[in-house]
């Protein structure tokens, strides 16, 4: 660890869209080199919550760090993998470009993206094993490979921290399974990932840290500490129990 | 062609280029009614700017017009925000109003200004060169073709610097956002200089035609490639030959022609409509007419590997069987055959050990029906094409 500062400190962070509050007086830290899932049901703000640490959307209250500062001075620090459904995949462009795109970033303003981009956006895709697909234009992708897509594009951004909105939706089981190798491999070299997730049985496989959030922060910790009946009941309602023991 | 022809087709054809490119932008961010918007309500600014100046050319009354089109977009997003109207509502009413305002002005001013109904809406590209520009008392070429040319110049040197930029911020407005560059100061130059060069069009195409050579190079372009950098190149050429095929087929018919370049854009993108190698309304016919055979062929195939008494799987009891058009069942059967995946005997059909093969895959992959794996079996679909 080179400092001891967390990889985000959240305080008192409320956000709302018009009148109704969507994060509720959040305080939440996430310390360096988590694999942490945030899960919650419908409606309780997690991709709201991803988006507030981004900047993206602004809170009514509330502050959020990255690594002791404000996010603005962080950017470099931070790669953001959004919802799939969040771009328009009909764009005219090829795989290798959407991935090369997550190079801009540290090329700051006019400068070009050259062969150092390219090959590092190679890398990347080879890594999410999509390299053969690096020149098929991005509407010809399967739901899953446009998933993958966004992660390389991540990869490229050579973060410390990575934040995804739901990677797994909508992608077949090889798929999900070389994506969370991918953030296992990422954690292994120290970096922090914090990802909004839905399947509640796969989160003691797949993380070893957990948010859980409805709203109003419930609880936040080792999966092996907290992940329990107590803490599911209480953002979930009695009926978490079909989604878990199936 | 005498110098006055030449001239008018190179105004015509700068005019289309300085159009496609922020088109190009406008159409793949959905935007397209935006150029419509600024196309009229810069009518006021022109009118305001032509009061100060007396000069349709100037710069200062470009700037001003253009200024009424950025406010337009602002008063747009505006409207749109409060969430009590739609955006296409929000064009709708945004734009006649001001529009409205210029039609008064000039109808209360008639004798002062220098324009009239017709042109505003239509434009005269004919009288383009009798307006010249005279430095040191030399004439150097009409006043428009300087006027679009350099406007043209400008919109290619902001593409080139900021190309990836604006790439970014068209295609993932939240990675523009979080990786610093501000969509808002992109989408306001593009609004700025979609306004400057609908300005400098006005005079030529005028307020309804522009909109014409903003989207349809762009929208044929886009059925066409899946490069952004090619789209650009098409949508500029595309541009460029309806400027030049529109001024003959005006002079051939002895009418407008900016009506005759929107007349040929029109043509063009049709053509590309239906005949586009890819996307067109033919290819797309023939592809989907591909595929209904490919999975006929495929179900034929699970039919004769579920049964093995020979009745099933004679010739001529297909049609019963699998209740298919005789049409149908000969050429699914000539496929299959042609792809060595049957052999005939006495009438009666069986799999090869490759269609043996071939069906046990395919099987295997609808059963587990995954994503990936479907997109894997279209490959090997493909394989049959031809």
């Amino acid at each position: 660890m080179k400092d001891q500062l967390p990889a985000i400190q959240i305080d008192d962070l409320t956000v709302a869209y018009d009148y109704k509050p969507v994060l509720w007086d959040i305080d939440l830290v996430v310390p360096e080199g988590v694999l942490m899932a945030i899960v919650g049901p419908n409606g309780a703000g997690k991709s709201t919550l991803i988006k507030s640490i981004l900047g993206i959307i602004k809170p009514i209250a509330g502050s959020v760090k990255v690594f002791g500062k404000p996010y603005k001075k962080q950017v470099d620090k931070v790669a953001y993998v959004p919802q799939k459904g969040s771009v328009d995949w009909d764009f005219p462009t090829v795989a290798l470009d959407v991935v090369m795109m997550g190079t801009y970033g540290s090329l700051g303003w006019i400068k070009r993206p050259g062969q150092k981009e390219k090959k590092a956006s190679l890398e990347a895709l080879e890594k999410v094993g999509m390299l053969e697909f690096k020149d098929r234009q991005i509407s010809q992708l399967s739901g899953g490979q446009q998933q993958r897509i966004f992660l390389a594009r991540a990869l490229v951004q050579n973060a410390s921290i990575y934040l995804m909105d739901e990677p797994f939706q909508g992608v077949d089981a090889t798929t999900e399974k070389a994506i969370i190798n991918i953030l296992k491999e990422l954690r292994k070299a120290g970096k922090t990932l914090i990802v909004v997730h839905h399947d509640l049985q796969t989160v003691p496989e797949y993380f070893d840290w957990v948010t859980f959030l409805n709203v109003k922060g419930i609880a936040s910790g080792k999966v092996k500490d907290i992940f329990n009946d107590d803490n599911l009941t209480k953002t979930y309602g009695i009926n978490y129990k079909v989604a878990v023991t199936q | 062609m005498t110098s006055i022809q030449v001239e008018i087709q190179l105004i015509a054809a700068l005019v289309a280029m300085a159009c496609a490119i922020p088109g190009t932008f406008l159409v793949l961010r959905k935007m397209a009614m935006i150029s419509d918007a600024i196309s009229h309500s810069i009518l006021p600014g022109i009118v305001l700017g032509f009061f100060i100046t007396q000069d349709l050319n100037s710069p200062l009354l470009i700037l001003l017009a253009a200024l009424t089109g950025v406010i337009t977009v602002v008063m747009v997003e505006f409207i749109q925000k409060t969430g009590l109207v739609k955006a296409d509502t929000a064009i709708g009413l945004v734009f006649p109003a001001l529009f409205s305002i210029g039609v008064i002005l000039i109808a209360k001013n008639a004798n002062d200004v220098h324009l009239d109904i017709d042109a505003v809406l239509l434009g005269e590209l004919a009288f383009a060169p009798f307006d010249r520009l005279e430095v040191g008392g030399t004439d150097i070429g009409p006043k428009s073709l300087w006027v679009i040319g350099t406007i043209l110049l400008i919109s290619i040197s902001l593409l080139i610097l900021f190309f990836k930029e604006l790439k970014l911020s068209t295609f993932d407005k939240g990675l523009a956002a979080t990786l610093g560059f501000s969509p808002m100061i992109l989408h306001y130059g593009l609004m700025t200089v979609s306004s400057v060069t609908i300005v400098g069009a006005f005079d030529a195409v005028g307020a309804v035609l522009v909109v014409a050579l903003v989207i349809a190079p762009a929208a044929t372009a886009y059925l066409l490639t899946n490069d952004l950098k090619k789209m650009l190149v098409l949508a500029c050429l595309f541009g460029v030959f309806s400027a030049i095929a529109g001024y003959w087929m005006a002079n051939l018919l002895d009418a407008s022609i900016a009506g005759s370049m929107t007349t040929v854009l029109g043509i063009l993108f049709f053509l590309v409509y239906l005949f586009a190698p890819q996307q067109g309304v033919f290819s797309v016919y023939f592809r989907e007419r591909q595929q209904r055979k490919e999975v006929s062929l495929l179900v034929f195939l699970l039919h004769l590997q579920n049964h093995s008494d020979s009745k099933e799987r004679h010739v001529n009891h297909l049609q019963d069987h699998i209740n298919w058009q005789k049409v149908q069942a000969r050429t699914v059967l000539d496929l299959a055959k042609r792809n060595n995946l049957i052999q005939i005997s006495n009438q009666i059909a069986s799999l090869t050990p490759k269609g043996e093969e071939f069906t046990q895959e395919a099987l295997r992959y609808i059963t587990t029906n995954k994503e990936t794996a479907i997109e894997e079996l279209k490959t090997k679909f493909f394989l049959f094409r031809g």
